[in-house]
């Protein structure tokens, strides 16, 4: 164990960098550099001390660990943090991606300082928000994450960025204030917001069914689901390369995570209730949003809403209610978010050449991009859920899951697997291979180093969990197992009481 | 036994120095040579800091026959009122001088305004109410129109006052109806004749008038139709004064006389103030959005913002109480860094109010946009800026009253509010820049930094001022 506050210093660390940005006055190129030189480092220490969270994690134990407490807000609200099997994968997704948005943002130069920023607020937020054991915490953490992804895609964007930048913060703050009344309610009842007590706390049966639909209008969109996905291409064509990733790669998992540590637990029997309801939601996304992925001409676009389809399989599967679901939709997040994240990059590569998404734009790649094709060869697979890479565990396992709860949607988002092999092998296919026929294309080159020690990593990961996908089953498995139990328990009750007052 | 000739008058020594004070300056004013405006000016900010610390000092307890009290819920909202009022009168230093219509009467009606709002918050009988409105608003007609060879100016002067004269019109014959119906004009006394007697037909009909009379003054729908106009056309550090302190008593006097005076007839006064409430969000929210004018656009938003304040007192209890106090101590704040702003929006030929005017600022003026942004981000209600908790509390007490309608109405106005505030921020952050504003007055960056940084680090107060605020709602209850 460790005892000092490490979550804390991992989730304000990069306010340290923010400060010392702060400091560099000027605009010129010696300034832009110690930004992002200082940008780099504060992200990059981050990660590393990040990494002792996962060193001194226990996997056995399936409680909160590492929590800190202290009061704050006249004891109605304490600052209370901590991790468990749930949250602390994404904690190190988190700083895992942050040094790649960084080195990925090679190409802004106007207004650097405040990118930077605004990346590094945005950081300390998203940590914040998989950290907080308390919900109001937690909600602020959540809420704020709104103030710089806005500023990000609004100021750094592409043609429609007000548009797209818009319609992200109404959507999502229009959600979430629903959520917001929720956690009041809550806190009424239950008389603190502190997360483990609630988790504790047995709601009543009409308010859970409250409850758990404005938790659900918050995470849906956040997810997002079909049909509250129309924010999430907008937001992902207009962002930078960094925002697209940060936003694939972290602020989606955050509905995911919702799910798992509020509305799964807190509200198991609402959970079973509207079960079926999410199921048809799932299903619908991952069918219909890959129809609608195949015929997309922008390469973000396309990739946006395969992540919507992806999105799919994690919301069935957490909503099978079995260990292997829930154990599967974990992985398949962060999967996600490793491999939406490198395509983003990929995808980042070639605009920062060309200048152009549009599908139309490319062809023939292999021939002055080999390295290249062989990288987005990788992560397309992973995409397609290829056994061997990531992908596939994630999708096998909730696949699994769903098969126990409902045959009929294992069968249908089964089918979902061959439509994303349909279009993003055909991505592939019109971006890399074909003749390298386009004039402007002929001087293309090939990824440098900077780009490759990006990738790099992502790669070897990608397919070190597609083959060994034990490190991540290790940490969830005592949580989720603790989380099943606890629901069937709650369902188990609740059915002994409606029996005895059928009787 | 022998009484002694005065009342003890060490709880209303705050006003009394602020009365004596405003007399001085009138004759300093008045018979010393030369344009004495800035010395008076001055003298008038300095009286407030001296108000202030006798009002942390001055002790509890009644006075004057019990008309006029001090407890810790007049204590908070006098020092909000006497903070709001000095830092909204030190913002116009600049302004007055630049625009040419000093004149040493300016500060001293804002001397008596204020005077009459510290009576509003310390009255406890509807006569004493009265008298400490008048004297407040009478005050703010003349300041609203002190730019009088301004057309609009005179017109928001005397649309402020006609309107104004009818509101008092109706709480003066609300209070008679009260005082019919109770046989009291003190509020205690009616309290009792209404817990033991019932809630009489005519009593409602007092209680809605003299609720109608305040709710003009606080500029909450359905009485809202001077603000715009008002805000617009009255001169802007006046505008400022205007959204801050005012509120802050009219607000501080609502919550008194419906906690304390018709306790009682919660029921039916929940009824009103929610559907004032309801009305203020949702009209502040829409109607903000088509405007072009910042004053008017932050009329709008005031509106919007009083009836979330509201939402605290609509529910009635001690923890709603405390909101409305958080809600006026960080609206006050928001505001009046929002005005300074405003008067800084200055090119070389002359002060522009349009918001397409800022275009571009986060390049001309980084700091000051990045303020400006917070702001309006705290205004819009966004966590972690101090706007968030004053919604939060508010939302809290009306979540455990059980009015879901209300709270759910609430926050979605909340989101539809948001829509303008993002886009002010949208004019200065994504839009190209235009010529950039000619450098602000010292006064003017001290406030707008002092309330940026009041609402980024709000968190790390929050404890103690919820604290105080609790304090202070508790001596109502």
């Amino acid at each position: 164990m460790i005892d000092w506050p490490i979550l804390s210093i991992v989730t304000f660390l990069p306010l340290v960098g923010v400060a010392l940005i702060l400091l560099i006055r000027g605009d010129d190129d010696i300034a832009q550099r110690n930004i992002r030189n200082i940008a780099l480092f504060t992200t990059i220490v981050t990660f590393i001390v990040s990494l002792f969270i996962w060193g001194s994690f226990d996997n056995s134990n399936p409680g909160f660990q590492m929590v800190e407490e202290s009061q704050w807000l006249g004891g109605l609200v304490t600052y209370k943090m901590g991790v468990d099997g749930i949250s602390m994968l994404f904690v190190i997704l988190t700083t895992f991606l942050m040094p790649a948005c960084i080195l990925a943002s090679a190409a802004i130069t106007t207004r650097l300082k405040e990118y930077m920023i605004a990346f590094l607020v945005l950081e300390t937020l998203m940590i914040g928000v998989f950290c907080a054991l308390d919900i109001v915490v937690f909600y602020i953490f959540f809420e704020g994450g709104l103030i710089p992804m806005f500023i990000i895609i609004g100021v750094w964007g592409g043609k429609r960025r007000i548009y797209a930048s818009f319609k992200f913060f109404l959507y999502t703050l229009l959600g979430s204030v629903l959520m917001l009344l929720a956690i009041m309610a809550m806190y009424w009842n239950a008389g603190t917001t502190d997360i483990e007590a609630l988790l504790a706390h047995d709601f009543p049966a009409n308010m859970e069914f409250w409850l758990w639909l404005a938790f659900f209008a918050s995470f849906a969109v956040k997810m997002p689901m079909w049909p509250f996905h129309t924010w999430l291409p907008d937001a992902h064509v207009e962002a930078p390369t960094a925002g697209s990733v940060i936003l694939a790669g972290i602020l989606l998992k955050m509905g995911g995570y919702g799910f798992l540590r509020f509305s799964l637990p807190m509200f198991p029997e609402a959970s079973e209730l509207f079960a079926p309801l999410v199921f048809v939601m799932s299903v619908v996304a991952i069918i219909y949003t890959s129809l609608v992925a195949m015929v997309q001409e922008d390469i973000k676009k396309l990739i946006a809403y395969s992540s919507v389809a992806h999105m799919g399989f994690v919301t069935m599967g957490i909503f099978a209610l079995n260990e292997q679901g829930i154990q599967g939709a974990l992985f398949q997040m962060i999967s996600h978010g490793i491999v939406s994240g490198a395509l983003f990059l990929c995808v980042g590569v070639v605009y920062d050449r060309m200048h152009t998404r549009e599908i139309k734009a490319y062809g023939g790649l292999v021939h002055r991009m080999p390295l290249y094709a062989a990288i987005f060869m990788i992560f397309t697979m992973a995409n397609v859920g290829l056994p061997g890479t990531s992908g596939f565990v994630g999708e096998f396992l909730t696949l699994m899951g769903a098969f126990q709860a409902n045959t009929w949607v294992a069968l249908l988002a089964t089918t979902g697997v061959i439509l994303s092999a349909c279009y993003a092998l055909w991505l592939y296919r019109q971006v890399i291979f074909g003749p390298l026929e386009k004039e402007n294309l002929k001087t293309i080159t090939d990824v440098n180093a900077r780009e490759l020690i990006v990738l790099a990593p992502l790669v070897l990961l990608t397919i070190f969990f597609g083959v060994y996908p034990s490190p991540i089953n290790d940490v969830t498995a005592a949580s989720v197992t603790n989380m099943v139990t606890g629901v069937e328990q709650a369902l188990q009750a609740a059915d002994a009481l409606n029996m005895a007052a059928t009787r | 036994m022998l009484q002694p000739a005065l009342p003890d008058l060490m709880p209303a020594l705050p006003e009394i120095v602020l009365a004596v004070g405003a007399m001085v300056m009138l004759m300093l004013g008045v018979f010393r040579k030369g344009d004495t405006t800035n010395l008076i000016t001055g003298l008038a900010i300095g009286l407030f800091i001296v108000a202030l610390i006798l009002t942390v000092l001055a002790p509890s307890g009644m006075t004057m026959n019990g008309a006029f009290v001090m407890d810790e819920f007049a204590r908070t909202m006098k020092i909000l009122i006497f903070a709001a009022a000095a830092i909204a009168l030190s913002l116009g230093v600049d302004f007055v001088a630049r625009e040419g219509y000093g004149r040493f009467e300016l500060p001293v009606l804002i001397v008596l305004a204020t005077l009459g709002m510290g009576m509003m918050v310390s009255a406890t009988t509807l006569i004493a109410l009265y008298l400490g409105l008048e004297l407040m608003s009478l005050a703010l007609y003349v300041t609203a129109a002190i730019n009088r060879d301004s057309t609009r100016a005179s017109e928001a002067g005397l649309k402020y006052f006609v309107l104004g004269a009818l509101s008092s019109g109706m709480l003066l014959y609300g209070a008679s109806l009260v005082y019919g119906f109770t046989g009291h004009t003190e509020f205690g006394p009616i309290a009792d004749v209404l817990q033991a007697g019932g809630v009489s037909t005519g009593v409602i009909f007092g209680l809605v008038f003299i609720l109608a009379g305040l709710v003009f003054k606080i500029s909450a729908v359905p009485f809202h139709m001077w603000t715009p106009d008002v805000y617009e056309g009255s001169p802007t550090p006046i505008t400022a004064f205007f959204a801050a302190a005012p509120k802050i008593a009219a607000m501080a006097l609502l919550v008194r006389i419906a906690v304390d005076a018709f306790e009682p007839a919660t029921r039916e006064w929940q009824q009103v103030l929610t559907f004032v409430a309801i009305a203020s969000m949702v009209l502040g929210a829409f109607a903000a959005i088509g405007q072009r004018n910042i004053k008017r656009l932050m009329a709008y938003s005031s509106i919007g913002h009083m009836g979330f304040a509201l939402v605290g007192l609509a529910a009635g209890t001690q923890a709603g109480v405390q909101g409305v106090v958080v809600y006026m101590a960080i609206y006050a704040a928001m505001t009046l860094g929002t005005f300074a702003i405003i008067l800084s929006m200055r090119r070389p030929g002359g002060m522009v109010e349009e918001i397409d005017e800022l275009s571009g600022l986060s390049k001309t003026n980084p700091l000051q946009a990045f303020f400006l942004a917070m702001l309006l981000f705290s205004l819009a209600g966004i966590p972690p800026l101090a706007g968030f908790f004053a919604k939060y509390f508010v939302f809290l007490a009306a979540i455990e009253a059980e009015l879901y309608v209300l709270a759910v109405i609430g926050v979605l106005a909340s989101v539809v509010g948001a829509v303008y505030y993002l886009r002010i921020i949208k004019i200065m952050y994504f839009d190209e820049p235009v010529e950039g504003f000619v450098p602000a007055a010292i006064e003017l960056r001290t406030v707008t930094t002092a309330a940026g940084l009041f609402v980024i680090f709000f968190v790390l107060v929050a404890g103690p001022i919820t604290g105080w605020a609790d304090r202070a709602a508790a001596s109502l209850f």
